[in-house]
């Protein structure tokens, strides 16, 4: 179970407030975060944020995520939850406004903007034949794979012979070692057993404690809640933002 | 002139016996293509006896402006086939126009080009050389053109997870689909390569076996069947990569996304 050393309080739908030193429960149950963290990221203003975004199918959506956070997306299937995390990463053609950091997103390049808000979809693609052709700097992902369970062969590896749970977490790691500041998860763990899904929640964790903001989709409702402390809701093309839908006293 | 053997009609009638044949076999095994056999022959010799008339009027007027017209009505008719044999167009003029477009830029330079340094008939733009050379380079640019843009598109849609992975890895369009880009270029120059490579061994080409027919010496005909080889990889080079280069263009767009969308639907077969 990952718990962050940061409490975000839900605000308005425009400022989430992040705040610090604020006695949070999980504290006691998690003794090992250290007190009174500084956040090493600006905290004022969201990170991330999009108004009235819409597609030929996504109806117009509004929402914005801080640094550090972590909002769950959930919906059931083919209702655009996809479809929203690609329109966020300009895969698709789509109209509304999304900003970083409060530069607009058609001020800067489709690629600079992806590597800025990495996606990691359901199915990650593979162009090489091995492992290693998938990382442009094979000693930065090696470290981030150890952690991962996976051993220094792996390197050689064949795409084709990986199982699905391996793909999805060499495809997470691929798109963390580009560092983005956002990230859009596309059911990262559906395909891993419970070890594997802790493995990927803690690193996920760990990176959201030093400033990265996420938007996971998952269909676990238990998941959601370890995550997270904000869900969107997408439902037939329509996205709700639905804001401590849980309060974290029941953590 | 008259060192050749001249046909008359009853030897062409005689001859078309033979698809006949194969006509009574589609009909004997059931292939049901005995009617778009019968319809494609019937075809071939009407449009080759009307291109003999208008050849006939071309070489005895030499005028550029015609030259022009008839060298046009070739070039449309290859982009209608280069359309045809796509699986998946691109939508609206672009299906038409990218090929079209681009064999006309690729085999009009490089007819001209073999027509201003080696041939150098007088005056340059003389019919009876400028016709059939073109109509050389325009034929095989065409099946360069059709392949190369059929292997984009179909490996486009087959490969898309992997070329978007890369867009989202921050990938430029150019970037991401560059293998596939690279398969669309090399289908594209494959028949020219393994013609290039048969020739004189396994095949001996349509222009060079007319010349020897028509009482050309071997040798000679054999240096001009050299240079059509060399004009007709070139131009297939320069019109695929063109083609290829520009459909890439088309399918992805100035966010760099791929834009499959920009396909026509498919067809129903």
């Amino acid at each position: 179970m990952a718990c962050y050393s940061l409490g975000v309080v839900a605000g308005d739908l425009t400022t989430i407030v992040v705040q610090t030193g604020k006695p949070v429960n999980c504290r006691t149950a998690w003794p090992k975060v250290p007190k009174d963290p500084e956040p090493s990221f600006p905290v004022d203003a969201p990170l991330l944020q999009v108004r009235d975004l819409r597609t030929k199918i996504l109806k117009p959506a509004s929402f914005s995520l801080a640094a550090g956070e972590c909002i769950a997306v959930k919906g059931p299937s083919g209702a655009g939850k996809t479809l929203l995390l690609r329109a966020i990463a300009d895969l698709d053609p789509n109209q509304g406004l999304v900003s970083l950091e409060g530069r607009d997103r058609s001020t800067i390049p489709g690629p600079e903007w992806r590597r800025l808000v990495g996606y990691v979809p359901a199915e990650p693609g593979w162009w090489a034949e091995t492992v290693c052709g998938h990382f442009g700097d094979w000693s930065a992902a090696a470290a981030v794979l150890t952690d991962l369970g996976f051993p220094q062969e792996a390197k050689s590896w064949p795409i084709a012979r990986l199982s699905t749970g391996e793909r999805l977490r060499l495809a997470l790691v691929r798109a963390l070692i580009i560092r983005p500041k956002v990230l859009l998860l596309d059911e990262p763990t559906a395909a891993l057993d419970a070890a594997s899904v802790a493995a990927v929640e803690s690193l996920i964790a760990t990176r959201i404690r030093t400033g990265l903001a996420v938007l996971w989709v998952t269909h676990d409702a238990g998941q959601a809640r370890r995550i997270a402390r904000r869900q969107l809701v997408v439902e037939a093309g329509s996205v709700r933002d639905e804001i401590e839908q849980w309060p974290i006293t029941s953590r | 002139m008259a060192n050749y053997i001249t046909l008359n009609y009853l030897d062409l009638a005689l001859a078309s016996v033979l698809v006949l044949i194969d006509a009574g076999l589609s009909i004997i095994f059931g292939l049901k293509i005995h009617r778009s056999l019968l319809v494609a022959a019937i075809r071939m010799a009407v449009q080759l006896a009307l291109i003999g008339l208008v050849l006939t009027a071309l070489f005895s007027l030499v005028s550029p402006l015609w030259t022009g017209f008839v060298v046009l009505a070739m070039i449309l008719f290859a982009g209608q086939e280069v359309m045809q044999r796509q699986d998946r167009r691109l939508s609206g003029w672009w299906s038409f126009g990218l090929g079209a477009g681009c064999m006309m830029m690729s085999s009009v330079l490089v007819t001209a080009f073999a027509l201003l340094t080696a041939i150098r008939p007088s005056p340059w733009y003389d019919p009876r050389y400028a016709i059939p050379l073109l109509g050389m380079i325009l034929g095989n640019c065409m099946t360069g053109i059709a392949l190369g843009l059929n292997t984009l598109t179909t490996s486009l849609i087959l490969r898309r997870a992997s070329v978007e992975a890369q867009l989202m890895l921050g990938a430029t369009r150019w970037d991401a689909a560059a293998p596939v880009t690279r398969d669309a270029l090399r289908s594209a120059l494959m028949p020219t390569i393994n013609s290039m490579s048969a020739t004189g061994l396994v095949s001996l080409p349509g222009m060079m076996t007319g010349q020897i027919l028509s009482g050309v010496p071997p040798v000679e005909a054999v240096k001009y069947q050299i240079l059509v080889m060399f004009l007709i990889a070139g131009g297939t080079g320069f019109g695929a990569a063109a083609a290829v280069l520009g459909g890439v263009y088309r399918l992805t767009d100035a966010r760099h996304r791929l834009r499959l969308d920009r396909l026509a639907a498919a067809q129903a077969i």
